[in-house]
């Protein structure tokens, strides 16, 4: 067994998206990284996980018996616990592509983007137009509805917040989306496939925000964008499920000289003078098990391991269900995303869907993976509050549900005690918060600005 | 190769996987045989994440992409990501010492558990010119005339490699003596059928699927940087 280190430049703790990112961009800087789990897999609350383990995890088989037998050999599942896609113009694309971890993965589209009007039997499924030709053809709008999508659709393209002749004569830093929408004479649930199925907003907050119009603007860009780059939606996925994400981080920051450890639980933090130094740590499934204390300039972790610095901002309600067909009206795709605006099943939230199948090498032939999460709204019913997506699945070979799971925030920015702390991973169905919250978290501990862009170049990796 | 410019030879990706115990050699093995070079003491494997280097057989072209572990073997905490779709593996022993076999043998134990079931397996025991009967340069060079550090014999190596269907060479990156031969004996034993073009990074990942739908995310940014280093 090597030795471990009596000081690190950085601990950091669980292997989830963002620690791995943070880990990669760290080691890539030259900073001298420990990296820890207590589970024996990478990925944490964002792993992928085999059909077994997920029936395991939720514990909804009569004990004996081995329901995940009939579907197939368990190890061709990779099921997400936290569903999410990426964009393809996105942040996350950005670092992948920055920092070559493209190379350890791959990626396909995800076949369509959909958003549901209406509930119920009156319910519609029909795919977000992304330009102005999609719009004309949408069945989700009346045929002079149409033709002001096209004029917004194609402003949305030419807008320059610097240039004020492409600001329709509003003030567009201090004015709100609904003032935009507005100018166009969109109609209430055009705006709401456009807030919510192409700005990814996940509630009505943003129209009335004053100055949030360039924001939004910007959002809808980001997806005409990314529909743009690849043809058939926004969003792309990797093979074998989304736990590849932080493999292949981890496997960028270990290049760098990352040390990596499993199977690792944190036993104690150390403190001096109020500020995390070090920690104590048990190494398992090894005999002996391994204990061992080490030293840090920081800290940085996932919320699970600093339980009295963390606190709960809302509770994420999530189905994984398999089934043996793709969702309906979605032109039988292997892969897609389906929204449902909150204000068209009379909710605050938007309720989510993301399928995936076989193609992306999550299952075998012949079934879908399909998971459904909203933001909770009550305390109790939480079935119901999922049931509009719910609906859209027809037949559910198998369902798991479990409680409510929380979203944690850190308490402190981690500056009075060198633990800086990430959050949950949201209820959004695509990874720009993530980023955000990577930003966020290496401007407080790096005490600068995260640069991806040549994040490589220059820096001598051996051998390569 | 005179003849290789008029027909072009079908080529195609393979994925090869170091797995060993740490210092037995396995980068130096990759080193000598993409860059013919050796590092007389090298740094414990920072790097060395992904090279990639041809070689030509009289049929075809085959491409290996070599993953080095980056360490994180060392304290059990491999990501599957490391051996998934893997077609070959290079199972690195130091034959001058006798707990590295112990490792190999793990490392082959749970390649056959784990890995795609087609996978070619080559056992190496590397450091030959540390010992007597050693690739030329002998042990005389390493200051020990009294001969030998070989703790493995070739025998009982070899015994065990037949037994578990693997392919068996002693090699010396040193030195470079058998190390081409490693790797070409792998492109001979890897089956026609799991191959496929050539495609760029990641390209194995891929056997036997659809090109449908599959991104190159980095577009028309960097087309193959970093890539490709001729025999
Ligand atoms: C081809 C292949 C496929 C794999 N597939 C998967 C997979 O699908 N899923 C997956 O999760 N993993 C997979 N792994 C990783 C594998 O299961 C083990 O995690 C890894 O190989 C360590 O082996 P082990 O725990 O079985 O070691 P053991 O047989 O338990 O021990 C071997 C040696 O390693 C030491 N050791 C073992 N565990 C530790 C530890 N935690 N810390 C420190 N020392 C330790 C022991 O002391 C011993 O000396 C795969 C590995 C390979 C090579
Ligand atoms: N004499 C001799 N020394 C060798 C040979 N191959 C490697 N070495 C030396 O052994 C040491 C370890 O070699 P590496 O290639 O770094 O071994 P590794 O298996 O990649 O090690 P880790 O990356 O730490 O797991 C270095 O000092 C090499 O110079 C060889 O064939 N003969
Ligand atoms: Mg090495």
């Amino acid at each position: 067994m090597d030795e471990i280190a009596k000081e690190y430049d950085v601990i950091v703790l669980g292997t989830g998206l963002t620690e791995c990112i943070l880990s990669g961009v760290l080691s890539v800087k030259g900073k001298k990284v420990l990296h820890i789990d207590r589970n024996d897999h990478y990925g944490g609350e964002a792993a992928s996980v085999n059909l077994e383990a997920l029936f395991k995890k939720y514990g909804n088989y009569a004990k004996g018996t081995e329901p995940w037998k009939q579907y197939g050999r368990v190890n061709d599942w990779n099921i997400d616990l936290v569903p999410k896609f990426l964009m393809s113009s996105g942040e996350l694309t950005n670092i992948l592509v920055s920092t070559d971890v493209t190379r350890y993965l791959e990626f396909k589209q995800v076949a369509g983007s959909y958003v549901q009007q209406g509930s119920g039997s009156r319910a519609t499924v029909a795919k977000v137009p992304s330009d102005a030709a999609e719009a004309l053809r949408s069945p989700l709008m009346g045929i002079f509805e149409k033709r002001r999508m096209k004029n917004f659709i194609e402003w949305v393209g030419s807008f320059d917040r610097k240039d004020s002749a492409t600001h329709k004569g509003l003030d567009i830093n201090n004015c709100t989306m609904k003032e935009v929408y507005d100018k166009f004479g969109l109609e209430a649930t055009t705006k709401d496939f456009i807030g919510h199925a192409m700005a990814l907003y996940h509630d009505d907050s943003y129209l009335e925000a004053k100055g949030g119009a360039p924001e939004a603007i910007e959002r809808i860009r980001l997806y005409g964008n990314s529909v743009a780059r690849y043809g058939k939606s926004p969003y792309i996925y990797p093979l074998y499920g989304l736990g590849e994400l932080p493999q292949g981080f981890a496997r960028l920051s270990a290049i760098y000289g990352g040390t990596y450890m499993l199977n690792t639980n944190v036993d104690e933090l150390i403190y001096e003078g109020g500020k995390a130094v070090g920690i104590k740590a048990t190494m398992t499934g090894i005999e002996p098990e391994m204990k061992f204390e080490t030293r840090a300039k920081m800290i940085l972790g996932d919320p699970s391991y600093f339980p009295g610095k963390v606190k709960v901002t809302g509770h994420v309600l999530r189905a994984i269900c398999i089934l043996k067909h793709p969702l309906a009206s979605t032109n039988d795709s292997d892969s897609c995303q389906l929204i449902i605006p909150q204000s068209q099943v009379g909710r605050k939230n938007d309720i989510y869907i993301a399928c995936v199948s076989a193609a992306h090498n999550v299952c075998p032939k012949g079934y879908w993976i399909a998971i459904v999460s909203t933001i909770a709204e009550t305390s109790a019913n939480h079935h119901l509050e999922l049931a509009p997506g719910l609906e859209r699945l027809g037949r559910i070979e198998e369902q798991f549900m479990g409680s409510p799971i929380p979203l944690y925030e850190p308490l402190e920015d981690g500056t009075n005690d060198n633990i800086f702390i990430s959050k949950s991973y949201d209820a959004s169905s695509h990874f720009e918060s993530t980023t955000d919250n990577v930003r966020d978290i290496y401007r407080r501990c790096a005490a600068e600005e995260l640069v991806v862009e040549g994040l490589r170049e220059g820096i001598q990796v051996a051998e390569e | 190769m005179a003849d290789s410019a008029n027909a072009p030879k079908p080529s195609s990706s393979v994925k090869l996987v170091l797995l060993g115990e740490a210092a037995v050699g396995k980068s130096s093995l990759v080193l000598r045989f993409v860059n013919n070079d050796f590092q007389e003491n090298k740094e414990p494997t920072i790097g060395a994440a992904f090279l990639t280097q041809k070689c030509n057989l009289p049929t075809r072209t085959i491409k290996f992409e070599i993953w080095d572990t980056a360490g994180q073997e060392r304290f059990a905490s491999l990501a599957p990501m490391y051996y998934r779709n893997a077609q070959a593996a290079l199972v690195v022993y130091d034959l001058t010492k006798p707990t590295s076999l112990v490792k190999a043998k793990h490392w082959v134990a749970e390649l056959q558990r784990q890995a795609s079931p087609g996978i070619v397996i080559a056992l190496v025991g590397n450091k030959l010119d540390l010992t007597n009967d050693g690739a030329g340069s002998g042990a005389a060079e390493s200051g020990d005339d009294s001969g030998d550090a070989r703790k493995i014999t070739t025998e009982e190596a070899k015994t065990y490699a037949e037994e578990e269907g693997l392919l068996f060479f002693e090699t010396s990156a040193k030195t470079g003596y058998n190390v081409t031969e490693v790797f070409t004996a792998i492109a001979n034993a890897i089956p026609e059928t799991s191959l496929k073009s050539a495609r760029g990074p990641g390209a194995s990942h891929a056997a036997g699927r659809t090109e449908e739908q599959r991104v190159n995310l980095n577009g028309p940014r960097d087309p193959n940087a970093k890539e490709g280093c001729a025999c």
